[in-house]
């Protein structure tokens, strides 16, 4: 498959339906070039996926769109507003949530009060009003709790809401993950190597898991992710990164058969040998 | 407590009373209240938010000095009173003192977040350093501002004396008048309390919590971090400024060699010793430090020359005994006489993940609750 073949199904273009849109992201650390020129869009409503090999960018890329990073060059759109450089909890509040690669839970908090904290920026309540327990901030507060029960309730972990985050097993904590993220009402949501760890069983139901979010929370997805299975079950497009530069992009189909792919990821000789 | 020093004691015989005055009496009860608000104050900056403060003692001094200037003599050269207790055409700034104590906590609120805006940008050791810093800065400011400018802002090292005294509808309080204060410690330590408990479980003690466990995660979670910081800050401060005028009221003075660094230490050594985060614990620690601090130390060694013949400074030695406290303490229950539940278990349970790591058959959470 020829790259033009690849451009023509790639609009690089911020779309009409695009909810994010990176132009041309650049991010140099000294003299290293981690992320070189990448454009990328995520249309509303769409699962897509970054992949590559280890020490490609990819959550470099991540960082920058969460902004964690500030691009060297290159802007960010969000919903038709440039989000560049704006602080973590500011772009988090205009509705871009994330998990963590390792999971980064707050351990000592229960899984019910891990999600509230992600409703922090929807809720209101001063430091008056929490004292004097008015009558207000009694109401958001229940109905925090009320939502925070519904999400653990969304991601199959209802039953430990009253237990510490550091407590729960290895494939809770994922969902709690999931669930906190959801708990900021996101636009778009980035799962950062969801499946690490899971069992092939596991990795298959969270296929299943994510298309639900998408369908019932009304969220476009971009997920960084190796299981390759999982990956082209779920991606309705793939960006392929390597070496900091993006490589290819398209349907998982075509990624599946794209040359500089199959080279990034097995090396040339590999890539002969398998003859493709 | 007030009822057994108002009522109870003169009622009894002189052994008993005389056994009191000796090891609980009433001015060093009301110092320890002092102790308590301030260090519940810390809790939150520490205990909450993980924010490691070595300079609280700012917001005492900074809370005593507004006693002495709206609540003595000495401001200014005016003669100004509102709703004060002073008499009428008295010179300096009468305002009364529940007023005080109001605007001490407002200066001492808007002092916190001047103090954190700067400093708050840095992380554990380091914020530890700069808050060091400006717990020296600020009773150097007053100790040095008997001439700024060719204007006596705090008296100098002479300190302001006297102050005002508590006064309200239908009473005013004599400085002698010690189990009365003990009653508007008790208020103003009841307040702190509330306060304390109630924010805890609201929004913002929340996200306090979530940056002591995960600062990336908490903003990545829409939690601004500046601005919660500035919160636990400013929420100490203000406790800070009140434990600050009802000391000035206590000990009728503002004093400068009152506001050293060794205060802000003990303070920290209370929310340790009485357990991070845990309201009872801190109080219950602050109450036992202080009193050693205060009497204790000093009545014990009383007790012990006049048993044993010997002539031993016992109070000379009270930084070793606190130091071997703490050693004890971290050996043997480090997370304090009364810890916080979650700190509990950091300190005592390995993680999950850590058992599993070992090969540990766990059944999941809600079987076993099951």
């Amino acid at each position: 498959m020829s790259t033009a073949a690849v451009q023509t199904s790639d609009p690089t273009g911020p779309g009409p339906d695009a909810v994010l849109y990176a132009e041309s992201i650049s991010v140099v650390f000294g003299g290293l070039v981690a992320v070189n020129d990448v454009s990328f869009t995520i249309p509303k409503g769409a699962i897509v996926s970054l992949i590559g090999p280890n020490g490609a960018g990819k959550t470099t890329f991540f960082n920058v769109l969460t902004g964690l990073y500030k691009p060297t060059t290159g802007l960010v759109h969000f919903e038709g507003r440039d989000v560049t450089g704006l602080a973590p909890h500011k772009i988090a509040q205009l509705g871009m949530s994330r998990t963590f690669q390792n999971i980064r839970l707050f351990g000592l908090m229960t899984a019910e009060e891990n999600v509230m904290v992600a409703m922090h920026s929807h809720m209101k309540a001063g430091i008056a009003g929490t004292v004097l327990h008015l009558p207000g901030q009694r109401r958001e507060e229940h109905e925090a709790r009320q939502a925070a029960d519904d999400l653990l309730e969304f991601v199959g972990i209802g039953h430990v809401r009253g237990e510490y985050a550091r407590n729960l097993s290895y494939g809770d904590q994922r969902r709690l993950e999931v669930a906190r993220a959801l708990g900021l009402k996101p636009r778009v949501l980035l799962l950062d190597e969801p499946t690490a760890g899971m069992n092939p069983n596991e990795s298959a139901q969270f296929v299943s898991f994510v298309h639900r979010v998408r369908d019932e929370k009304d969220v476009s997805i971009l997920l960084i992710e190796h299981d390759m299975s999982v990956v082209m079950r779920l991606s309705e497009r793939i960006t392929v990164l390597d070496r900091g530069e993006k490589i290819a992009e398209g349907g998982p189909d075509e990624i599946k058969n794209d040359q500089r792919v199959i080279e990034a990821y097995l090396g040339k000789s590999g890539a002969e040998a398998s003859g493709a | 407590m007030f009822a057994v020093y108002q009522w109870l004691l003169p009622q009894l015989n002189d052994n008993i009373n005389s056994f009191f005055n000796d090891w609980l009496p009433m001015s060093v009860v009301d110092e320890c209240m002092v102790w308590v608000i301030c260090a519940l104050g810390l809790n939150v900056v520490v205990g909450y938010a993980g924010l490691l403060d070595l300079g609280f003692v700012a917001f005492w001094a900074i809370g005593g000095y507004v006693a002495g200037w709206l609540f003595s003599g000495f401001a200014f050269g005016v003669s100004w009173s509102f709703f004060g207790s002073a008499p009428k055409g008295a010179p300096g700034i009468h305002v009364n003192f529940w007023l005080v104590l109001i605007v001490a906590g407002f200066i001492c609120a808007i002092a916190g977040i001047l103090i954190g805006a700067p400093t708050l940008r840095l992380k554990s050791d380091y914020l530890a350093l700069v808050t060091l810093g400006f717990g020296e800065i600020i009773p150097q400011f007053f100790r040095n501002g008997d001439d700024i400018f060719g204007h006596n802002f705090t008296n100098g090292t002479r300190g302001i004396t006297p102050t005002d005294q508590i006064s309200g509808p239908g009473f005013k309080l004599g400085p002698f008048d010690l189990q009365a204060q003990f009653l508007v410690m008790c208020v103003l330590v009841s307040l702190v309390v509330f306060v304390s408990l109630r924010l805890r479980v609201g929004r913002l003690g929340r996200a306090w919590l979530a940056i002591r466990e995960d600062e990336l995660a908490a903003s990545m979670m829409g939690v601004p971090l500046m601005r919660t910081k500035l919160a636990a800050y400013a929420v100490g401060a203000v406790a800070g400024g009140l434990g600050g005028v009802a000391f000035a009221a206590h000990i009728n003075a503002v004093i400068p060699d009152r506001f050293d660094f060794s205060i802000s230490i003990t303070l920290l050594a209370m929310v340790v010793l009485g357990g991070m985060g845990n309201v009872w614990g801190v109080m219950l620690g602050a109450l036992i430090l202080a009193w050693i601090n205060a009497q204790g130390l000093k009545q014990i060694g009383t007790t012990f020359n006049s048993t044993f013949g010997t002539n031993i400074n016992f109070p000379s030695y009270n930084y070793g005994l606190f130091g071997l406290i703490l050693v004890l303490m971290m050996l043997f229950r480090r997370e304090g006489f009364i810890p916080e539940a979650r700190t509990k278990l950091l300190m005592r349970e390995p993680e999950r993940g850590q058992l599993v790591a070992l090969g540990a058959d766990l059944e999941d959470p809600q079987e076993v609750s099951a």
